[in-house]
């Protein structure tokens, strides 16, 4: 089973995404914040980050760029997925290492396809 | 509605789009038509109903019958067949058209035109084997509305996220406002023509690849035979057909062949027999059928 670190300052997102991920056959593991999803990453790599832009105490942003590099941190796909969804945003993140991303609102198909492309699914 | 109606209606897209509809799918006329009337100014289905008994509104004879079709499209749909394309097919195409350099493609049920850009956006990866080349794509469809929206190339956040890849869209598409458009440089790439696949398209010539995905779903053995056996006449010998997931030859007509290894792709049969002679242009893949 393939394992998604859940990054999200939203409860309610985190447990929409986790049963879309569960579903999927995902084992998921949930931070609040970049910083909470660095201590993560540094106890044990997953396989797969969902990861939200605008958060407290460290963006999306800022984790991705430290995640890559960490030992290891090249590793995971990152897939975005925030409420940011002009072009400007999404060529930064890919310039800072993000595999995919979604623009929220999202859906079960969505994560779906999305976690298909980059091969997960 | 009562059952003459219905049986009449059954009948009319049955003759006008080839479209088979059973008893249980009564809810889809009623939630699908009713708009239509409503929009023409009759107060129910039987106005419809007797409306285009009397056959003179060739408008509403046309819109009754597009907005029975269902047009649900996605970027790179079921992904792997587009995977394909890129990785097996137009490799082989593309050694085998060296010297007349030209390739043409139909997608043969386009709808809102994923399926064809999705197609110009793989031979625009491509572009650098392909310099020079004539390439045309043509999508058709029976619906006139969904072509508008097609030619538009104008796509809302949520079908840009059903299976297009965020490069590609970084790539290839501008953000309008809501929507995002695909770029004219593809837009152009695609020619867009209403087209109903009951009627004769010889005309529209010889295609090496064609897509026919997601619509013989709705038709019955006999149309979809015979729609089959006049597709493989515009194909050259060594042309490729696709099919949704969902479709195949098997059962339908003896004249196409699965192509083997490769999941929805169909060859004329007569090509597996000439698999041998050096000719026939797809023989990396000629030779996985053998
Ligand atoms: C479900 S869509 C498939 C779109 C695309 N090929 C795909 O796989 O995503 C089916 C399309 O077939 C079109 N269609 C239905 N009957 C047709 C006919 N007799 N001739 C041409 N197009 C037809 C409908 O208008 C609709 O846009």
């Amino acid at each position: 089973m393939k394992s998604c670190l859940i990054v999200d300052d939203s409860r309610v997102i985190r447990k929409v995404a986790r049963q879309i991920l569960e579903e999927l056959h995902f084992t998921t593991v949930e931070a609040v914040d970049g910083k909470e999803a660095l201590d993560c990453c540094r106890d044990s790599m997953p396989d797969a980050i969902l990861l939200d832009w605008n958060m407290p105490v460290m963006s999306g942003i800022d984790f991705l760029r430290k995640l890559r590099q960490e030992q290891g941190g090249e590793l995971p796909v990152v897939v975005f997925c925030t409420t940011e969804n002009d072009i400007e945003h999404i060529t930064e993140a890919i310039q800072a290492g993000a595999n995919e991303y979604i623009m929220k609102p999202f859906d079960r198909d969505i994560i779906e396809t999305k976690f298909t492309e980059v091969g997960l699914v | 509605m009562n059952k003459s109606d219905f049986d009449f209606l059954c009948d009319f897209l049955r003759q006008r789009s080839g479209l088979i509809l059973s008893q249980d799918k009564m809810y889809l006329i009623e939630s699908r038509l009713l708009p239509v009337a409503k929009k023409n100014g009759l107060k129910s289905l039987e106005e419809l109903v007797a409306a285009i008994r009397r056959g003179q509104d060739k408008k509403l004879v046309q819109l009754v019958t597009e907005a029975m079709t269902t047009n649900e499209s996605f970027f790179f749909r079921d992904k792997t067949p587009f995977d394909t394309l890129r990785d097996q097919v137009l490799p082989a195409l593309i050694e085998a058209r060296g010297s007349s350099r030209q390739l043409r493609i139909w997608s043969a049920a386009a709808s809102t035109g994923q399926e064809p850009y999705s197609i110009a956006m793989i031979l625009k990866d491509l572009q650098a084997r392909m310099q020079g080349w004539r390439l045309d794509i043509i999508g058709t469809d029976l619906s006139h509305e969904v072509l508008e929206k097609a030619r538009a190339g104008m796509y809302s956040q949520f079908e840009v996220q059903r299976g297009l890849p965020i490069q590609m869209l970084v790539k290839y598409f501008k953000q309008i406002g809501e929507m995002w458009q695909i770029d004219a440089g593809l837009r152009a790439m695609v020619n867009f023509q209403p087209g109903n696949l009951l009627e004769r398209f010889d005309s529209l010539g010889k295609f090496d690849i064609i897509f026919c995905r997601n619509v013989l779903i709705y038709f019955d053995q006999e149309t979809k035979k015979d729609i089959l056996e006049r597709m493989v006449r515009q194909m050259p010998e060594d042309g490729m057909l696709f099919l949704g997931s969902a479709e195949t030859v098997l059962g339908v007509t003896d004249q196409l062949a699965a192509v083997k290894g490769l999941r929805g792709v169909y060859c004329k049969k007569s090509l597996l027999t000439t698999v041998s002679s050096p000719r026939p242009a797809a023989a990396p893949l000629a030779a996985k059928s053998a």
